[in-house]
């Protein structure tokens, strides 16, 4: 088994594909409608619900997802895994598109797209206006920042391919650009750590903001610490998903034995986060709002179990040999981690009665078009540049 | 898989630098903000208002605002259901069996905004006189002040291509005039809303509640409530009828920034991480270097 990286080859469209490239095209058309006729018509927002599906599930839950390459870069770089380095390229390509769809997301989701220069230029020509108590502007510099350190973490593999050019500009320059990135990679991998540590914290940080109208069971010191840790198991999650649905579509070799590793490791790390998440409301003394039977402690419960029935799985050694059983395992984290958010960020979140929130269909579908861009991009990318690891093994019977 | 103790805990001491950072600071409680010394405000008394909304017509002219005919079958009239994009100041209705108040809402100019705290690039500010103040230039229309702002003023023109936050400014517009007062003050035929110093409101709220403690509700709301408002309300009815359902007196940004500026003090913490995350990379990468990939593959 070859643990080098390789382009797929072959075509890009499929018949698979092209249903995904249609469901993404409806995307961009209701994305373009929603700048023709503004946030009140194309989303169910409202004064109240000033945030919704975009911010909860693209944004605060997307980058999560896209924490694959984060939760890849500790294991390896920091721990000195190496022997997880075949799953760190792909892991960076589902992190660097993510991140980037989230920043997409951002840019659909404000009402003046077109002042968002301001945030990087601390709204020029004023530069000492930066709000540095706003957890919303860390959040902000630091995903900008992590989208090129992601792009630059990934541009090797870009660069691979094209130091072989017939095109001979374009060969000198990756040649050329390959070893600079390859001189600095240190400090762009060390980069790679600690924005992602940063941000996701801060997005943590950023619904305590609501104050009293957040719900006791979320509103606790300890959410950016939560927000970390979990944003690091629902990275290894998606490093498995991934792993193991490139392995099946594109007849790759699947590294079930290191895939079966890293869901020890996100195991482990779900312990860490339910004991953390206990403590936490033993200490604020509201331990009793998990038993009021009302809405909330519901979706608590439910987020609970979520998190609980793969941690539970995970620790299984023999039955997490199994790509399927670590593949169901590695779903229920994703889901976890996207029901806290979703109830860190909508649920929890008390604007009064007079007020509700449902994403309209246009809504939900340019998040569907997004996902749908996404996974375009990804078969695009790893087709034709060497990013996943391994030759096409002979067709499996599945 | 095994991780050898050397690496685990080298790598735990780095990555332990965030978790540390992010909970000890709680503790390490941030200072309370007090009324500025030039703090104006407003003073509104129910038992004095009669509902005219007088103070609501005044302030739609004095801020060019739209009159709101978008209540389904009050197309004739302008008749808002609550705050929005056309609408700075309401008066709003508590009914209950024989009890009755009217309750005039608009921003209530905090003492330690959660607005202000919010905003990334600092469209809201807390400026002169205390007043809280929107800068339209500076504004992305993200509404993170929507999501902190406990008592919910300020709105998004959601049908507007180029939206804008529409909140009470106190008629900042007016300063400079000779007796300058926000309109919805001046115009109140019952005085039951009058602007002023905090001082003097303040002053004359406390002498009304010690004069007549039979007529009101033993509280100035706005005196201590969410770390104070320059806003002060006088009620007959409990005040959580009127929608103000907060009474702690813990600022809201009071726990986000104090785990923030825990975080992020001076800048120490993630520069820190940084250096960190650099040394363990150029150990792990030399040591590769001397003999090959570490670790039981």
């Amino acid at each position: 088994m070859s643990d080098r990286a390789e382009a797929v080859g072959g075509p890009i469209l499929t018949k698979a594909t092209r249903w995904i490239l249609w469901i993404g095209i409806v995307g961009i058309a209701l994305i373009l409608w929603r700048f023709g006729v503004g946030l009140g018509r194309s989303t169910g927002l409202n004064d109240g619900y000033a945030w919704g599906l975009w911010i909860s599930f693209d944004v605060v839950t997307g980058t999560a997802l896209g924490c694959g390459g984060f939760a890849m870069a500790l294991l390896v770089y920091i721990f000195n895994k190496g022997k997880y380095h075949p799953l760190v390229r792909p892991a960076i390509l589902t992190s660097a598109l993510g991140y980037s769809m989230a920043g997409l997301a951002i840019a659909i989701d404000v009402g003046r797209p077109w002042h968002v220069w301001r945030i990087p230029l601390g709204g020029f020509p004023d530069m000492g206006k930066y709000n540095w108590n706003s957890a919303l502007l860390e959040v902000a510099l630091c995903v900008m920042a992590y989208i090129i350190v992601l792009w630059i973490e990934l541009s090797p593999a870009f660069f691979e391919k094209w130091k072989d050019s017939p095109k001979e500009g374009l060969a000198n320059f990756s040649r050329k650009a390959y070893g600079i990135v390859n001189k600095s990679l240190i400090w762009i991998i060390a980069l790679g750590v600690l924005l992602p540590t940063m941000h996701q914290s801060s997005l943590g940080a950023l619904m305590l903001l609501s104050g009293p109208r957040l719900h006791n069971l979320w509103n606790s010191p300890f959410a950016p610490l939560l927000f970390l840790i979990s944003c690091i198991a629902m990275g290894y999650a998606v490093v498995v998903m991934e792993s193991a649905l490139a392995s099946r579509f594109f007849n790759r070799p699947s590294h079930t034995s290191m895939l079966a590793s890293i869901g020890k490791v996100a195991a482990y790390i779900i312990w860490g986060y339910l004991v953390l998440r206990l403590v936490d409301l033993v200490l604020r003394g509201r331990l009793g709002l998990m038993f009021q039977f009302n809405v909330y402690s519901l979706m608590f419960w439910i987020e609970i179990i979520c998190f609980a029935v793969p941690a539970v799985m995970l620790m299984n050694a023999k039955k997490r040999q199994d790509l399927g059983y670590l593949f169901r395992a590695a779903m229920m984290l994703v889901l976890a981690g996207t029901l806290y958010r979703f109830d860190t960020y909508l649920v929890a979140f008390m604007p009064g009665e007079n007020f509700s929130y449902f994403p309209t269909v246009p809504e939900i579908f340019v998040t569907i078009g997004i996902v749908a861009i996404e996974i375009m991009l990804y078969v695009a990318l790893v087709t034709i540049f060497p990013i996943l690891a391994g030759r096409p093994t002979t067709a499996e019977a599945h | 898989m095994a991780f050898d103790r050397r690496s685990l805990l080298k790598g735990m001491a780095t990555a332990s630098a965030a978790a540390v950072a992010s909970a000890s600071p709680v503790k390490a409680a941030r200072e309370r903000k007090v009324v500025p010394e030039d703090a104006r405000g407003m003073l509104y008394d129910t038992t004095l208002c009669i509902g005219c909304k007088a103070c609501v017509r005044a302030c739609k002219e004095a801020n060019d605002l739209p009159a709101d005919t978008r209540t389904p079958g009050m197309e004739i009239f302008d008749a808002p259901t609550d705050l929005n994009d056309y609408t700075k100041n309401i008066i709003k209705l508590y009914s209950e069996g024989d009890r009755r108040s009217y309750v005039k809402r608009q921003c209530m100019q905090c003492v330690d905004p959660a607005c202000v705290g919010a905003c990334m690039i600092g469209a809201f500010r807390k400026e002169k006189f205390g007043i809280i103040t929107w800068d339209r230039d500076r504004c992305i229309g993200c509404r993170y002040c929507q999501m902190a702002c406990p008592f919910g003023i300020p709105k998004f023109e959601w049908s507007s291509l180029n939206p804008d936050i529409v909140k009470c400014e106190y008629c900042r517009q007016r300063e400079g005039d000779k007796k300058w007062e926000p309109a919805c003050c001046e115009v109140c035929p019952r005085e039951a809303v009058i602007a002023g110093t905090y001082e003097e409101l303040l002053a004359e709220a406390k002498r009304r509640l010690a004069e007549h403690p039979d007529r009101y509700e033993p509280k100035i709301y706005g005196e201590k409530d969410l770390g104070g408002t320059q806003v002060l309300y006088l009620s007959h009815v409990p005040f959580e009828k009127l929608g103000f359902k907060f009474d702690s007196e813990e600022p809201v940004p009071e726990m986000q920034q104090t785990i923030q500026h825990g975080i992020y003090q001076g800048f120490i913490a993630p520069a820190a991480l940084y250096a960190g995350l650099g040394v363990v990379l150029w150990r792990n990468r030399r040591k590769d270097g001397a003999e090959g990939e570490e670790g039981e593959a």
